[in-house]
């Protein structure tokens, strides 16, 4: 079986002010995935990509990438690997076209391997028009977009994204998704996302990760994740207005205008006895669709119940 | 790393630094250039012609090594703080550090990119000091040896400073408070023969005197103190403080968390 293409074990981080951000995780990531790693702020998902691609130290635990012990050859290692911060890291003052030659530089790549390449990540991110500007002079979406083509100039076989569509209009944000895609399905790219829009790893991610308090809480598929949500809120927009929510047995019902309601459905439940009950009470549907993201609805639940479980302590807020 | 690659990885380092300061010359270049032409013209022109000789040269001949290698100090090592605090103040450097270069790839690409800094005004001076004066080079290995040394010692002060700083101010901390004082102390306007001996003495003390003397006699052939001992002493400070920097860099001071 081939190596995963991160493996982490016991992975323990405590800061100087005694602050621990890392409790031990465990956490394997496979060749190929498409893998997110969600936590509410704080959780210890920025220390735990920090501590891969060596701008964290880490107090204990170890790490492997493609079976490379960062302890043993970390600068081998980090051939495989491509990262996307969260902040923008680059020098706002250079030219574009200068930032992803001297990420190239930096890996040993001669620049006449590295010119042609830069070419394509910048026509591919549509910033081949602007690769003489200075970086400042990009809009937020093309700085993300800049940090993605620099990651990419040394062909990492694992890229990590942490948080690169933050900021980023819808129309553009889907296709960051579609490059993504294309580079781990095509490419054989291990992506490794953290995300604050659930949505976004629904849509892409095969399997994840929940972090919260330092501890890793659900390591599954996002398919095992949805099968496990017993509740889904529908909202159902009638073709008439109706004066209050209609009462149907076993159901939740609210309404949410006088055009519009929400039925809570619990697992086990047909959401055809909805329609069927509505229909007897001359209720016309037009359209229905979630309420809220599902992957959010169980994200919420669970960090609520870790939160309850493991109160914040003063001493970590202060984080 | 492979050698070709360690090699690519350094010039990139260089180039960048390089183009850093050439691009923003108004800052880097012009400023030192300026202020050097004022002290030829004050103190070597106007003042020096009432001074009169100083150890047997003229005055001007006298201050033209001192200045060029106040210009080099100053140039190498606020080059090299202001770029890499720069660098960790944007986080660029992360750019370096999450690639598989080497430390000590990173420090003496910064050490490179301060000492052409360094150096480059350090020959601009010396071209404005060729309108005021004949300048002869008794010694120019030792010339030539001595300046690319002292550039190298400073810009990797400036490296220590950097990864020290918490922010801009503590960058100008040892420039202002520091190397200044030394450097005005350090004989470029004065022979420490012309001190009482209490003070020729505190002046040994001095490192910059002995890069000011060692320097000023490759131009003129004299010096207050042994070359030999200068050149020695001066090596082993880029010794010492390279393996304190690169240790720095290892243990991630100042830049990991």
């Amino acid at each position: 079986m081939a190596e995963p293409a991160l493996s982490i074990r016991g992975l323990t981080k405590v800061y100087g002010n005694g602050f621990h951000a890392l409790k031990g995780i465990d956490l394997d990531v496979e060749q190929g995935d498409f893998f997110a790693l969600l936590g509410p702020n704080g959780a210890g998902k920025s220390t735990t990509l920090g501590v891969v691609c060596s701008l964290v130290q880490k107090t204990a635990g170890a790490v492997s990438i493609f079976g490379i012990d960062i302890d043993r050859d970390f600068a081998r290692a980090k051939y495989h690997l491509g990262v996307v911060p969260q902040e923008f890291n680059f020098n706002q003052f250079e030219k574009v076209i200068d930032i992803v030659l001297a990420q190239a530089g930096y890996y040993g790549m001669p620049r006449r391997e590295a010119l042609p390449r830069a070419e394509t990540l910048l026509k591919d991110l549509g910033l081949w028009d602007k690769r003489n500007g200075s970086a400042r002079m990009l809009s937020g979406g093309m700085k993300r977009r800049l940090m993605i083509a620099r990651a990419l100039m040394h062909r990492p076989k694992l890229l990590i994204l942490d948080e690169p569509t933050a900021g980023v209009d819808i129309e553009l944000r889907r296709s960051m998704w579609e490059y993504m895609r294309r580079i781990n399905r095509d490419e054989g790219t291990t992506i490794i996302l953290t995300t604050h829009y659930l949505e976004e790893a629904e849509s892409l991610c095969r399997n994840v990760a929940i972090i919260n308090h330092g501890e890793i809480v659900r390591n599954t598929s996002v398919r095992g994740l949805l099968a496990e949500l017993d509740t889904e809120t529908f909202l159902l927009d009638l073709a008439h207005p109706v004066e209050d929510a209609p009462a149907i047995e076993g159901f939740e019902v609210r309404q949410v205008d006088s055009a519009q309601l929400a039925v809570v459905v619990h697992r086990g439940q047909r959401l055809n006895d909805v329609f069927t009950a509505l229909g007897e009470r001359g209720i016309e549907v037009v359209s229905m669709r979630n309420r809220a993201n599902r992957l959010e609805e169980m994200f919420v639940s669970m960090v609520e119940e870790g939160n309850r479980a493991n109160p914040v302590k003063k001493a970590e807020v202060s984080q | 790393m492979n050698p070709t690659q360690v090699a690519i990885a350094l010039w990139t380092v260089v180039y960048k630094e390089v183009k850093r300061f050439t691009r923003i010359w108004p800052q880097t270049l012009l400023p030192p250039s300026i202020t050097m032409t004022m002290y030829f013209i004050i103190f070597g022109s106007l003042i020096g012609s009432r001074i009169g000789e100083m150890d047997g040269f003229s005055y001007m001949d006298f201050i033209v090594p001192g200045l060029i290698m106040m210009a080099v100090i100053t140039n190498s090592y606020s080059n090299v703080a202001s770029s890499f605090f720069s660098n960790k103040f944007q986080r660029s450097v992360e750019e370096m550090m999450v690639s598989p270069m080497p430390n000590w790839v990173i420090l003496a690409g910064f050490v490179l990119g301060g000492m052409a800094r360094g150096l480059g005004v350090g020959l601009i001076v010396t071209i404005v000091s060729l309108f005021f004066t004949r300048l002869s080079v008794a010694h120019p290995l030792l010339t030539v040896g001595v300046v690319v040394l002292t550039a190298a010692l400073f810009s990797i002060g400036g490296f220590i400073n950097a990864l020290l700083a918490d922010k801009f101010d503590d960058v100008s901390i040892v420039p202002t408070f520091v190397l200044t004082p030394l450097t005005y102390l350090g004989g470029v306007f004065y022979s420490i023969s012309l001190l009482p001996p209490f003070w020729q003495g505190a002046s040994l003390l001095n490192p910059i005197l002995y890069m000011v003397n060692v320097f000023r006699h490759g131009f003129l052939g004299v010096s207050d103190i042994p070359v030999g001992w200068a050149l020695a002493a001066i090596v082993a400070f880029i010794v010492v403080l390279f393996g304190i920097a690169l240790w720095m860099l290892e243990q991630g001071k100042g830049i990991r968390s």
